[in-house]
């Protein structure tokens, strides 16, 4: 061991996890050092081994998962092979965890103060009264105000960044040497994100706590961390400081990860075209509203005076935080939701208010991709049906001429024909959003509603799936409605966007007038909470010297 | 207050539409328990004197009148006469309901005991073969009738090992053999629906965090997963109280004890209206009863059901 300060020493792990009869190597010889202070960020993409390395090191490994082979020193103990009971006295004590979801991550029917007083308990520390001054302590260092009447809530009354503080002020209860933050702010809103991540950032820097951090966003990793290490397959492909690793990646993979990440790379903004500007438009929304009942009497307006229209052939994206009424407005767009007040217009025709056959048929002109890729296609369709289906819905084409478009939707998606004859769960996120995209496109509509889309993939899946669609858009002159709540992407995709909060748009216009010189708070509130955009200038503490995996 | 007053209401009108069912269908069946009992040609008695008996019960009026009759009696607690012995229902009824709710309640309590026991043990234990050999008999149980499994215990316990007698019994030890008998078929659903819950809160994220916190299994299953799993456990225990009831006439039936299930088997072999009638509607209370107080213990157990009760929350898009 060096002179360096070391809080967690990983060498040469190797993890396998145990499917049917075979051994499925996960991680292949991880090496990873974490300094007394230090914020070391493990990227990849999913499957790279990032949550396994993890988990190996806090011994939560899945029941078919098991450590083949490395060491694991926590400070100067060796965990390696430590059995479950032994890590318990290590786990809440010495090693806090800040898991990814905080909607499920907290247990429903526990008080806030319980769940942050449950390491405190299972540790034996002190006593009762001392662990209730204590939860108290924490929730108020975590930034949550009235922490008395907070603690005696139950999870569903706290919004989800309240209910990430709540799982911070848990993790840090016994002020463990190492934080491991697993994905801790990729389910949150950009403006809590930054939040979120502040409080870590301020943790770490008050009590000298190390931080792991498990992410997939290169962004968040180049803000907040010391030192990067990129993994994939199960090893790492490059480590070291991140400014330097940033300015010069050595790795063709961390090079592919730069340039794919939507806040970092280099983008050209797109522009409407003259001649679309002055073509009637596809879509026209007018002082739209939308309220819903919220009991006695009184109503929650989602959606407020909404207005906006969209050239034929561009994009126009609705960016805003969870809760700001950009899904509802997608809704009465497609036709599924009644609007209270305002019209809808697809080219030219105004569709609300329409009876339910003459909705049905004004659907073959909109079309709808939802963002979970696994839930939206039937698993025991076969692909080819799953795109023919718009097709036998409106009884067109006999069957062999709905197969052949199927067949044809499918190659424009670029996905090979093979994959016709096969079912949703033998393909990966990327290529089941790429069926969607074939499915939404096979009726050949006007207008493609895109809700977060591309939200739920990794960088360069998305990545390719945007460069998809700009093609596909290019070459039919199909418009899109683009709702997202990360302003990366939007910024790529769009020629124009609003800005909605609270169900009004604050602001709207061509992306490249919005993203430079925003003219409301809000809109700018947004715009610096993006991660990646900060100066990579920041003080490095003594780093060991860095190993790079060719 | 308002969520409570109208689950009440809509208990009433459950009952409601049980009686009128009931009545209906004891209506519906070829022949009566007064013809039965009367026509027989060794008693010699003349059509006229079987009219006049007729109308002493009431039976030659039209059936809405009767229907409104015997209503009023039921809500005024007047539950007619047993056609074949002449007894008031409400006497013979109030003779037999504690043996019965003895027999149930012990059978229950049993059966929440072994299931719980059972559950618990599969899921903690350190040795997989014995998790795996405890999750599979539930559904061994599920499917055992209850009147074999009477009859196997009475001849294997009784008749083989004679550890327990059946031919006068005393108190405790009559009842032994047929809480058993009632509380195996009960235990089975119950014990399977608990494993699948533990099983499943089991594997959600909040878990993992908890583990992460130091907690053994023992520590996760107390108090994380339990409390998450009773919400789905008690609305099978609230289904699993009509199997009690009618376990119970089986259980009665085989081991020979006097109680509502002897009665209605009583009753039912000799077209007995009028006992049918009210143990149709007994069953029924009981029935609704169980499940109001399940469906009021809800929003007890999980707290995010106490705002839906209060008014729905705002919901945003």
């Amino acid at each position: 061991m060096t002179a360096y300060d070391s809080v967690l020493t990983v060498r040469d792990l190797s993890v396998a996890y145990t499917v049917g009869r075979n051994s499925l190597e996960v991680l292949r010889g991880v090496d990873l050092e974490l300094g007394r202070g230090e914020v070391l960020a493990v990227v990849g993409e999913s499957g790279s081994g990032k949550t396994t390395t993890a988990q190996a090191v806090t011994g939560l490994l899945a029941a078919n998962g098991r450590v083949t082979g490395g060491t694991v020193h926590l400070g100067d103990t060796d965990i390696t092979g430590w059995s479950d009971r032994r890590m318990r006295a290590v786990r809440g004590a010495r090693i806090g965890w800040i898991p990814q979801d905080p909607v499920t991550s907290l247990n429903p029917v526990k008080r806030i103060g319980d769940t942050v007083a449950e390491a405190l308990l299972i540790h034996r520390w002190k006593d009762a009264a001392a662990r209730s001054r204590r939860v108290i302590d924490l929730l108020e260092r975590v930034g949550i105000p009235e922490p008395a009447r907070r603690a005696r809530q139950f999870p569903h009354e706290l919004s989800g960044g309240m209910r990430q503080r709540v799982l911070i002020a848990a993790a840090i209860a016994l002020e463990p040497e190492l934080l491991i933050a697993d994905e801790a702010t990729s389910a949150l809103d950009v403006t809590v994100q930054r939040t979120i991540l502040d409080l870590i950032d301020d943790l770490r820097r008050e009590n000298g706590t190390s931080v792991l951090m498990i992410t997939h966003d290169l962004a968040v990793a180049a803000d907040r961390a010391d030192r990067l290490l990129v993994l994939k397959d199960g090893r790492v492909r490059e480590a070291g400081a991140t400014d330097a690793l940033l300015a010069a990646p050595s790795d063709d993979y961390t090079r592919r990860l730069l340039a794919d990440a939507p806040s970092l790379g280099d983008v050209t903004v797109r522009t409407v075209p003259d001649a679309a500007r002055t073509a009637p438009p596809v879509l026209e929304i007018a002082g739209l509203v939308k309220e819903f009942p919220v009991g006695r009497g009184e109503v929650f307006r989602a959606v407020d005076d909404v207005s906006l229209r969209i050239a034929p052939g561009t994009t126009h994206a609705i960016v805003g935080e969870s809760g700001s009424g950009k899904t509802t407005t997608a809704r009465i767009v497609l036709g599924f939701t009644a609007p209270d007040a305002g019209t809808v217009r697809l080219s030219g025709t105004d569709i609300t208010g329409l009876g339910r056959e003459e909705m049905r048929v004004q659907r073959r002109r909109v079309q709808m991709v939802y963002q979970n890729p696994f839930a939206s296609l039937d698993p025991r369709q076969t692909v080819e049906q799953i795109v023919a289906e718009p097709l036998r819905n409106f009884r067109l084409g006999a069957a062999p001429a709905r197969r052949a478009r199927a067949a044809e939707l499918v190659e424009q998606v670029a996905l090979p024909s093979s994959v016709l004859g096969r079912r949703p769960s033998e393909l990966s996120g990327g290529q089941r959003q790429r069926v969607a995209i074939a499915r939404a496109l096979v009726l050949d509509p006007e207008l493609v509603v895109l809700d977060e889309a591309v939200s739920a993939l990794d960088v360069t899946v998305q990545a390719q799936l945007l460069e998809l669609l700009q093609r596909l858009q290019d070459e039919r002159g199909v418009s899109y409605l683009f709702i997202s709540h990360d302003l990366a992407v939007v910024r790529r995709i769009s020629h124009e966007v609003s800005v909605m909060r609270r169900g009004r748009i604050v602001e709207q216009g061509p992306v490249s007038d919005v993203f430079d010189s925003p003219a409301d708070a809000y809109t700018r509130s947004l715009l610096d909470a993006i991660p990646g955009r900060r100066p990579h200038g920041r003080a490095t503490p003594t780093a060991p010297a860095e190993r790079t995996t060719p | 207050m308002r969520y409570v007053l109208g689950r009440v209401a809509q208990a009433a009108l459950v009952l409601l539409i049980a009686f009128t069912a009931a009545f209906v269908l004891l209506q519906a069946m070829p022949g009566d328990a007064i013809m039965i009992k009367f026509q027989n040609p060794e008693l010699g008695l003349s059509p006229e004197q079987i009219a006049r008996i007729r109308e002493s019960y009431g039976a030659d009026v039209p059936l809405v009148a009767q229907y409104g009759h015997t209503l009023l009696g039921f809500l005024g607690g007047d539950f007619g006469y047993s056609v074949v012995s002449g007894t008031p229902v409400s006497r013979l009824i109030a003779d037999a309901l504690p043996n019965t709710l003895v027999l149930a309640l012990s059978g229950f309590v049993l059966a929440v005991v072994v299931a719980v026991a059972l559950a618990v043990t599969a899921t903690l234990s350190r040795f997989a073969w014995l998790g795996t050999a405890l999750r599979a008999l539930p559904s061994l149980f599920v499917s055992v009738p209850v009147f074999w499994l009477g009859i196997m215990l009475v001849q294997l316990f009784s008749f083989q090992l004679g550890l327990v007698s059946v031919i006068n019994p005393g108190p405790i030890e009559g009842l032994i053999l047929p809480v058993l008998t009632l509380a195996v078929p009960i235990s089975a659903p119950l014990a399977q629906i608990l494993l699948r819950s533990f099983d499943e809160i089991g594997a959600q994220p909040f878990v993992a965090v908890v583990r992460a916190r130091g907690a053994g299994a023992g520590w996760v299953l107390g108090r994380n997963v339990l409390r998450n799993a009773l919400l789905p456990t008690l609305t099978m225990a609230g289904l699993l109280f009509g199997e009690l009831i009618g376990g119970a006439v089986v259980t009665e039936t085989v081991f020979g004890r006097a109680g509502i299930g002897r009665i209605t088997e009583q009753a039912v072999s000799q077209q007995d209206t009028p006992v049918l009638q009210a143990v149709v509607l007994l069953s029924a209370l009981v029935f609704v009863v169980i499940n109001l107080v399940v469906d009021l213990l809800y929003p007890v157990l999980d707290p995010r059901l106490r705002s839906t009760v209060r008014g729905r929350k705002a919901v945003s898009a």
